[in-house]
């Protein structure tokens, strides 16, 4: 079996339960029927575990290393990558006019993420490339366009993303780095930028970095960022590359996880003049990168949620073949040993997993499907709600896989014992890879805040009411089926408690201690919708197994037992959450930093 | 030069298979399918002999209903100009088939056929000797290196005892073995033009061949299940057991 992807599970989510075909009948997308997908899906598939998954360990032990300046990495990074281009996987995602195969959304993450689980190290200098030149592309000028973008949507060159400085993380309106305009229209970037993905290597000809700095002069705070593209090497008006551009590998950073992944400390302008140009208007920059966030958050969270499948499927598979000890109730030391999918425990395990990954993955979906809803919709009231619906949705996106799948990394470790705790098997560099998506993209604290600070609130809570409606729209067909009653019940009564959550909350008179615990209240209202998917997921079973082939009947079931394990299981844990909200305990807030430790 | 590269589908080679429970043959019911690899090293072959210049169009071909044409596009992905389907059941028989393709072969006026030694599924090993008999062209089976010269070929095979390698005079058919070459993937770009290449479909009736089965399967069943091992406690156990159960020594 693979280990990177259940294509049965991934053709259930597209097609059965969200629908994809509808899709496929728009303009934009009606070049792409469910067998050009599908040989598409077995092309990527093929490429993943052929030559991504075989060197993903060896890349995990071999770090790249930083020798005279330079990044020394090992070659088949770059083997890998140029096959990914040669397959011509680059361009999937980007419109016809900018080169592209214009692939809906949702296909292009199904795809991109089956080398994820692969090979998280070398999917992100992909990853972050295409999010590089998506930002190009909507913000800047034709001249700039069509200077770097072909290079970049072939995957000649690469792109980065340059925000983070050492004294500025999450608080981006304390950036220092400084663009000082040149009488040519260009910037002279000066300054020092820190966690810079795929920052500096060898692999390209070239690394297109879009930088957020400051032009002297500008406002204060966030309002004064600009964006800047900052090429490692210089072009010549033809088109040929030039001197370099002067930016130096400072250091690399030793990480936990993703360590095929050279995450760099860059200094520019230190050796000689770094040259920038800019991308959108001046003091524009926090918007223009915001552009691309629902994407980048999505994609961060079907990477959080497919290296959780990695593990799932990994330790499924060891699980079935593992012999090890016997029921509780045979006591015969000379009978054979059981596989260990066969103890209850285990099965908790294994369930867990499986309805996290395969609850998130369904949330994936729908929102990368919102994006191609976007960019298809035919009103404007259409519109409006698909993008209503993905700011609400995009801090659970990024967050929810982050914290569970997460989790089901760790059970996947547990299934395999010991074993599990050896870089003999890949789920210990699952865990390591998974952590970081926890971090980086917004913190979970930062979606927290998003989410009950702003996304509840725009528009006098048109997003929540935009959510309520597509819940209420399932619940609808799932009260056809009896089976499923308890559920919609269930699931209604939750989202109540979000709403009643939100007016306690509201009365509180210090707007601080409001969102104190809003952490808490992101990882709740995941559940809620979470618990939604699941139950999307029972409607589309349930029919499945009324029309469904004999063949089919074991994987519907186990869709129904997961979605009855969520609302068991899980569900009742966020409604104690929201308690807890509601209730705005201070417990937290109200210490002070001396009273951890006594001084 | 037109070369004719016939193909099949196959359940895919990394799927476990499973028997039908009456015994009257193998699960296909949602199993992948592909295309049979031997196959697509021939056509991986006829590509790079018309990336050579040496052939002028690769055609593909096949017979079995409509739900083959899924793994032909692919095989269009990979770069075959064209492709024909002969309308028939998915099983018909290598004597058969070998007749049917005898008639493409000489509508088509190919002048090389370049096939699979065998499929996965049959394990027959029998349609391209039947075809080359057929038409009266000569013959070279297992090859892991072809170079067409002129009116010859010379064609290294794989044998028992080694490699051997022989020379036959043109037209021929060739059946190709895995170390022949490596097939290349598809491309993106490619797989949405395969989309838009002609796949004609012929009439079973129109080849005039009769594809009636000559052989009846009597039953299917899956190798014994391997049981459990057991711990012997000393070597002279374990020499016992060779000897008297299991009886290898």
């Amino acid at each position: 079996m693979s280990t990177i992807v259940n294509r049965r599970d991934l053709d259930f989510l597209m097609y059965e339960t969200h629908k994809l075909e509808q899709l496929l009948e728009t303009d934009r997308y009606g070049d792409y029927d469910r067998e050009s997908i599908e040989a598409i899906l077995d092309l990527s598939q093929s490429l993943a575990e052929d030559i991504f998954q075989p060197f993903a360990g060896h890349l995990d032990q071999n770090e790249p290393k930083y020798v005279d300046g330079k990044v020394e990495i090992i070659p088949e990074v770059k083997e890998a990558l140029n096959a990914y281009k040669e397959a011509g996987l680059f361009a999937s995602g980007y419109d016809y006019d900018m080169g592209g195969m214009q692939l809906p959304w949702v296909v292009h993450q199904v795809l991109s993420s089956m080398f994820v689980t692969a090979n998280t190290s070398v999917s992100n200098y992909i990853f972050l490339t295409q999010g590089a030149t998506n930002m190009l592309n909507t913000c800047g000028s034709e001249e700039l366009k069509a200077k770097y973008m072909p290079n970049m949507v072939a995957g000649d060159w690469y792109g980065t993303m340059c925000l983070s400085e050492p004294q500025a993380g999450s608080s981006l309106a304390d950036i220092r780095t400084k663009a000082e305009p040149q009488d040519d229209g260009s910037y002279k970037i000066t300054g020092t930028k820190m966690w810079i993905s795929g920052g500096d290597h060898e692999m390209t000809d070239n690394i297109v970095h879009m930088v957020l700095a400051k032009i002297p002069g500008g406002p204060a705070g966030v309002k004064g960022i600009s964006l800047f593209l900052v090429p490692k090497h210089r072009v010549n008006d033809d088109g040929t590359i030039g001197e370099p551009n002067n930016i130096a590998l400072a250091g690399l950073n030793h990480k936990m996880g993703h360590k095929g992944t050279t995450n760099c400390l860059l200094n520019f302008g230190e050796s000689g003049d770094t040259i920038g140009y800019l991308v959108g208007g001046e003091n524009q920059g926090l918007a223009n990168m915001f552009h691309m966030m629902n994407e980048a958050r999505i994609a961060v969270g079907m990477a959080a949620t497919v290296i959780g499948l990695g593990g799932y499927l990994y330790s499924l598979d060891y699980a079935r073949n593992r012999p090890q000890g016997r029921h509780l109730t045979n006591k015969d030391p000379e009978s054979p040993m059981v596989m260990i999918s066969e103890h209850a425990d285990v099965k908790r395990m294994l369930m867990t997993q499986k309805a996290f990954v395969e609850g998130a993955q369904s949330l994936m979906l729908y929102s990368a499907r919102l994006l191609d809803q976007q960019a298809t919709a035919k009103t404007e009231e259409e519109k409006t709600h698909a993008t209503l619906l993905l700011e609400l949705l995009t801090p659970i996106c990024k967050s929810w896989p982050s914290e569970f799948c997460l989790e089901a990394n760790k059970l996947a470790i547990q299934v395999l014992g010991g074993y599990g705790y050896t870089r003999e098997y890949p789920v210990e560099r699952y865990y390591r890879d998974n952590r970081l998506n926890h971090i980086h993209e917004g913190t979970h604290a930062v979606h927290g805040l998003d989410i009950m600070g702003r996304k509840v609130r725009i528009a006098d809570g048109a997003a929540l009411k935009a959510l309520a409606k597509e819940i209420m729209a399932t619940i609808g067909e799932a009260s056809e089926h009896s089976e499923l009653s308890g559920y919609c019940k269930d699931l209604g009564a939750a989202m109540q408690s979000v709403q009643s959550t939100l007016e306690s909350v509201s009365k509180a008179k210090d707007p601080s201690l409001a969102l104190a615990n809003a952490t808490i209240f992101l990882d709740a209202m995941g559940h809620v919708v979470i618990a939604w998917m699941w139950l999307k997921q029972a409607v589309a079973a349930t029919k499945g197994q009324e029309d469904g082939k004999a063949s089919d009947a074991a994987f519907y079931r186990g869709k129904l037992s997961a979605c009855r394990f969520f609302f068991r299981y899980e569900l009742p844990k966020a409604l104690s959450k929201f308690d807890l909200v509601a209730s705005l305990d201070d417990t937290c807030f109200n210490l002070e930093a001396e009273d951890f430790i006594g001084h | 030069m037109k070369v004719l590269v016939p193909v099949k589908r196959v359940i895919d080679a990394y799927v476990s298979i499973r028997v039908k429970s009456d015994g009257s043959g193998v699960d296909t019911d949602n199993v992948k399918m592909s295309l049979n690899p031997f196959c697509e090293i021939a056509l991986e072959e006829a590509i790079r002999l018309k990336e050579a210049g040496t052939a002028t169009e690769v055609v593909l071909v096949s017979v079995g209903s409509a739900d083959i044409e899924t793994v032909m596009r692919s095989g269009l992905a990979m770069g075959a100009d064209r492709a024909i389907r002969v309308d028939a059941d998915n099983d018909v028989e290598p004597l058969a088939i070998a007749k049917i393709l005898k008639h493409v072969v000489e509508t088509e006026e190919a002048g090389l056929v370049i096939t699979g030694k065998q499929s996965i599924d049959g394990d027959n090993n029998q349609t391209g000797q039947m075809l080359s008999a057929l038409l009266g062209w000569s013959q070279a089976t297992f090859a892991s290196e072809v170079v067409l010269e002129g009116d010859s070929a010379k064609v290294t095979r794989e044998i028992d005892g080694g490699l051997e390698t022989v020379a036959i005079p043109m037209p021929a058919v060739i059946t190709t073995d895995l170390r022949l070459n490596e097939p290349r993937y598809p491309t993106l770009p490619n797989i949405m033009k395969a989309k838009k290449k002609p796949l004609d479909v012929i009439a079973l009736a129109d080849t005039g061949v009769d594809a009636a089965k000559r052989q009846t399967i009597t039953n299917v069943s899956p190798p014994e299940a391997r049981s459990a091992g057991v711990m012997v406690g000393s070597v002279a156990e374990l020499v016992d057991k060779l000897k008297n159960e299991a009886k290898v020594i």
